[in-house]
């Protein structure tokens, strides 16, 4: 009798032990610029997070275990992200969503990788790809894929002889800069006039001045959103004639809406954006966003979506939580939208951590950005 | 190149003006207090989104809700600012109160951004955007309008500190409050009235600014910082210093930007600083000894 009722016991102890390790949570960490100039894009990304996953958590976590999110504040501060990753290993993160700041990424993904955490980030300078990480992964491609997309446009389309260059004096914009300026070398187009701005500049009076005496046939803007926005204000007041052709901020609805009348005209390679309806998952993922947060997504928001969800989907193709595998399974890998719809686009990642999708080239008309060509994954 | 340097000079002249509304706020609030307010940058990014809340919450017309901010912005920057801060923190010493304004500035900007938003929000303008063409350079009726403000804002505040009753009394009140309180002056009053002044022309520099700068919670930290460098290259004690300096910022950060390096431009407010404190500690306007308001 003793030994029956102690092997029941013993079993339905063993059974309850199961199910709470089922649903021990999965925590991630997710280390972003949630104050600071780095703000914006910061809470985008978070938000893009919490609807993934809310969706993941509704559809039974990763591997069967809910996903648990700490967030933390890096204050757009290098060295406070770097401490943050830290402290989000500490507290047994699975995976690291942020930073998008590429001055911080470059400093907080030596953690990550030490302690071979994966880690998915918003940055496009090319220099993080370029340090032999094997635990960063992109989930936008960076300057030297994006940039190089525009050249048939400078070349073909607008048939520029001489073109100038406005771009914000960061890691971001001295990125996207110096790729621009090698392939222009390369397309055999001069670069007249080189303009670097401060981030969070308001006054582009110099700026604007400098690029209308240049002669310049086209001008490439590579800022952040509301520099950007200062610059079309600017260059509107002061008739800048020549196209201006961005690479993915310059169209953006909030730049849109921030410069109003003067952003018409503008034309921009987008990696990724909300603008691009047509697609369905990025339709749904867009009305969901407005209807919780009522705004319009950034490109941040949906970089963020995409990060948590591919952490689900490979890490299922893994079929444990392990940090190596993991990374060893992304080199290489292509997750097609057909078989994995909420990566939105058909997506893949080389042996780098640089991903490669189908963009779009958008035009601002009547005071929305428009898709006027599809570009395909280089 | 001539409607280059034109171009460069009147848009340097007109951000300088915003600059030395901005610092004017610095020089009265150390006359009233001997105290400089680090806030004085999120001074003047407040009002504009308190505009936003009556444009987008109680659905007001423009001049409705300009006048909310204004309002709301006397009340609050103004009046609660000198009750519920200034007066209790005071007697501990001006280091104190310093330290203070800077906690109220993290206090300010972290609340606009939590309980408006992260992302800078478009603010309409007040004049017609159309540009005004000068000799090749182009200019707007904001810029020309931000110019003459300030010019006649210092003239009018002269005039009104130096040829009123109750500006001399709050003259008298800055240079020392102990005596003006033996010869009657309301000293309580008179600082309350500066107070009541720096919320307003915060208020104003915000209602300029803001439609270029865009409405975003962090935009008085570089504002803030450069104000009050403007206010120490002019002169701290003196209101027309203030002008001084924030014009003379303004254009030579522009004049620097385009013919010499955009790359350092941001290090010329510091520069300036540098040479100004070795050179004339004082300020270009400013007197060793002044206490003139």
């Amino acid at each position: 009798m003793y030994s029956k009722f102690v092997l029941a016991l013993s079993t339905a102890l063993l059974t309850l032990v199961g199910a709470a390790q089922a649903q021990e949570a999965v925590e991630i960490g997710v280390v972003v610029e949630l104050s600071g100039a780095g703000a914006p894009a910061g809470t985008n990304w978070r938000d893009g997070i919490r609807i993934a996953v809310d969706e993941i958590n509704a559809e039974g976590g990763i591997l069967g275990k809910p996903v648990k999110v700490t967030e933390y504040d890096t204050q757009t501060d290098p060295q406070i992200s770097r401490a943050l990753v830290q402290k989000a290993i500490d507290g047994r993160a699975y995976a690291i969503w942020g930073t998008i700041y590429s001055g911080s990424t470059l400093v907080n993904m030596l953690v990550a990788q030490q302690n071979g955490v994966p880690q998915f980030v918003g940055s496009e300078a090319p220099t993080i790809v370029e340090k032999g990480n094997p635990f960063v992964f992109r989930t936008s491609s960076g300057a030297q894929k994006g940039v190089p997309a525009l050249v048939p446009y400078f070349k073909d389309t607008l048939k520029a002889k001489k073109v100038g260059v406005a771009w914000v004096n960061n890691e971001f914009g001295r990125g996207g800069r110096n790729v621009f300026i090698a392939e222009m070398k390369k397309a055999g187009i001069e670069v007249v006039t080189d303009v670097p701005s401060e981030q969070a500049q308001t006054d582009y009076a110099s700026d604007v001045s400098k690029l209308k005496q240049s002669g310049a046939d086209a001008v490439f803007v590579y800022m952040n959103q509301e520099e950007s926005a200062r610059f079309l204000i600017e260059a509107k007041k002061q008739g800048l004639s020549m196209p201006l052709v961005g690479e993915v901020t310059l169209t953006e609805a909030k730049v849109i809406e921030l410069a109003g009348p003067a952003a018409e005209g503008a034309i921009a390679h987008v990696g990724i954006t909300a603008t691009a309806d047509q697609v369905e998952g990025i339709a749904a993922f867009r009305e969901k966003f407005v209807k919780t947060f009522k705004r319009v997504p950034t490109h941040d928001a949906i970089k963020g979506y995409i990060g948590a969800w591919t952490t689900k989907y490979v890490t299922e193709l893994v079929g444990k939580f392990d940090g190596e595998a993991f990374s060893e399974k992304m080199h290489g890998l292509c997750l097609p939208a057909t078989k994995y719809p909420r990566i939105l686009l058909d997506t893949c990642w080389d042996n780098r951590g640089e991903v490669s999708r189908p963009s779009f080239m958008v035009q601002v008309r009547n005071g929305s950005p428009v898709v006027i060509g599809t570009v395909p994954a280089n | 190149m001539m409607s280059q340097f034109l171009q460069v000079l009147l848009s340097g002249l007109a951000t300088g003006s915003i600059y030395a509304l901005v610092a004017i706020g610095f020089a009265l609030v150390w006359q009233a207090a001997q105290t400089i307010n680090f806030a004085q940058g999120e001074f003047v990014m407040l009002p504009a989104f308190l505009v936003l809340v009556g444009l987008n919450y109680f659905d007001l017309p423009l001049w409705g809700a300009l006048l909310f901010g204004l309002a709301m912005s006397i009340l609050i920057l103004g009046a609660a600012f000198k009750k519920l801060v200034v007066e209790p923190i005071l007697p501990h010493g001006g280091i104190t109160l310093v330290i203070a304004t800077i906690a109220l500035g993290i206090l300010i900007r972290e609340s606009v951004k939590e309980f408006y938003s992260a992302e800078g929000q478009p603010f309409p303008s007040v004049l017609p955007s159309d540009p005004i063409n000068i000799f090749g350079a182009v200019v707007s009726l904001q810029d020309i309008l931000n110019l003459v403000l300030s010019l006649g804002i210092v003239v009018l505040l002269t005039l009104f500190l130096n040829r009123t009753r109750t500006g001399r009394c709050m003259q008298a009140t800055a240079q020392n409050p102990a005596v003006a309180e033996i010869l009657g002056v309301d000293v309580k009053r008179m600082v309350l009235y500066t107070f009541l002044i720096n919320a307003a022309l915060a208020a104003l520099a915000s209602f300029l600014i803001t439609p270029v700068y865009l409405a975003k919670f962090s935009n008085g930290e570089t504002l803030g910082l450069i104000a009050f460098i403007a206010a120490i290259v002019g002169g701290f004690n003196q209101i027309r210093g203030a002008l001084v300096g924030g014009l003379l910022i303004g254009v030579l950060d522009n004049l620097v930007a385009t013919y010499v390096t955009a790359e350092y431009r941001a290090a010329l407010p510091l520069i300036l600083l540098i040479l100004i404190i070795l050179v004339r500690p004082q300020g270009i306007l400013g007197t060793p000894e002044g206490r003139a308001v």
